[in-house]
């Protein structure tokens, strides 16, 4: 690094920027409370890489999950100033002198501070078949089938889901209504049900109250989304394909 | 093992925009209600209905008529969501899927004004 960039980097360090955290430690804590800690306010630094300065610096104790530190495993999912983000692309800059306030993903039990139960969604993900289904064909599938550009074009989108789970936090439905399939479980459904290769059927797992007929399409899902999946619009376009086929049952997806 | 579950958030609908403006959208459908009620009371009556002109009802039918706009400009733009039209592999852009909506909504508002306002 040379002496300039040094200096520049000695200097933002001197500012500091409050992250307000959510604590919640079940042998002590019988709900969450907020413990605030003062971290270097640098222009590269992201909200991740803050918590991260708490967890090596200032307190070991916090909890929080992360991983790949690039929006590609949606681990590090949060609600960051009421929003759910990816903390690993929320940077420092887009809260100016701060705080910033940082809370678990809203909708799922709290295990410890900013770490979430997410076995319901695995329950619900696994509900809606996210695999390729053959008929007539052994395991491991072996045979080789082409695709044009156009039919993989037609899920591609879909399949770009990395199960952060902000689109879940962000849902009202879902938050209200832990029953609802979610957003994420049904655009996932919708990746295979578009896949030229797929011969499954998941009219009966999707046709429900409490699957694509909950939406009530606040769109948040959508908003929210970092990999620009589009949930809302995978359900809203699987409700017309449901009513169609409960009209004409002969026709397929 | 122990987890902590948030309670109920009652205001929920005032947390952040899109929320309010769903419930809105939502709302004013007792205001689309509200609207083909009349529509029908003016076709039964031939005309507009005798209260037609009282204050309280003109009142009521203009906050109708901007909770209606409301109602039905958001819920078109929302089409292309539902409809995902492909031609020749090209997927047609939102804007003209709301455009063609937002048009054919106008075309028929223009037929029912016509039929409605031409017996007045």
């Amino acid at each position: 690094m040379t002496d300039t960039a040094e200096t520049i980097r000695q200097q933002a360090a001197a500012r500091t920027i409050r992250l307000e955290v959510a604590r919640y430690r079940p042998e002590q804590d019988g709900e969450p409370v907020f413990q605030s800690y003062d971290v270097p306010l640098m222009d590269d630094w992201a909200v991740l890489d803050g918590l991260n300065y708490v967890k090596d610096r200032l307190d070991g104790t916090l909890s929080f999950r992360w991983s790949c530190r690039m929006g590609i495993c949606g681990s590090c999912g949060m609600n960051v100033n009421g929003e759910p983000r990816l903390t690993c692309g929320t940077f420092f800059t887009e809260y100016g002198d701060g705080p910033i306030r940082i809370e678990p993903l809203k909708g799922f039990p709290v295990i410890r501070d900013l770490v979430v139960d997410i076995d319901d969604f695995l329950v619900k993900l696994q509900h809606v078949q996210p695999w390729l289904i053959r008929e007539g064909e052994e395991l491991p599938l072996t045979a080789e089938y082409a695709q044009t550009p156009e039919q993989l074009e037609a899920y591609k989108q879909y399949s770009m889901c990395i199960n952060c789970l902000l689109c879940y936090s962000a849902c009202p439905v879902y938050v209200l209504d832990p029953d609802f399939l979610g957003p994420a479980a049904i655009a996932l459904a919708q990746r295979y049900n578009l896949d030229s290769r797929d011969q499954g059927d998941r009219f009966d797992l999707l046709n429900l109250d409490e699957a694509v007929w909950g939406c009530t399409f606040v769109g948040e899902c959508t908003r929210a989304c970092p990999k620009h999946v589009d949930p809302a619009e995978a359900i809203q376009r699987y409700k017309l394909t449901a009513a169609i086929r409960s009209i004409l049952p002969w026709s397929r997806r | 093992m122990t987890t902590y579950h948030a309670k109920r958030d009652h205001l929920w609908f005032l947390r952040n925009r899109t929320y309010t403006v769903f419930v809105a959208r939502e709302l004013t459908s007792v205001f689309v209600a509200w609207t083909i009620v009349y529509l029908m009371l003016v076709i039964d009556a031939g005309g507009p209905p005798s209260f037609a002109g009282e204050p309280w009802m003109i009142a009521i039918n203009v906050v109708a008529f901007a909770a209606t706009a409301f109602h039905a400009i958001t819920f078109l733009n929302l089409a292309p969501k539902a409809t995902v039209v492909r031609l020749d592999g090209w997927r047609v852009p939102a804007f003209m899927i709301q455009g063609g909506n937002h048009s054919a909504w106008l075309v028929v508002s223009g037929i029912v004004a016509f039929l409605v306002l031409k017996g007045v």
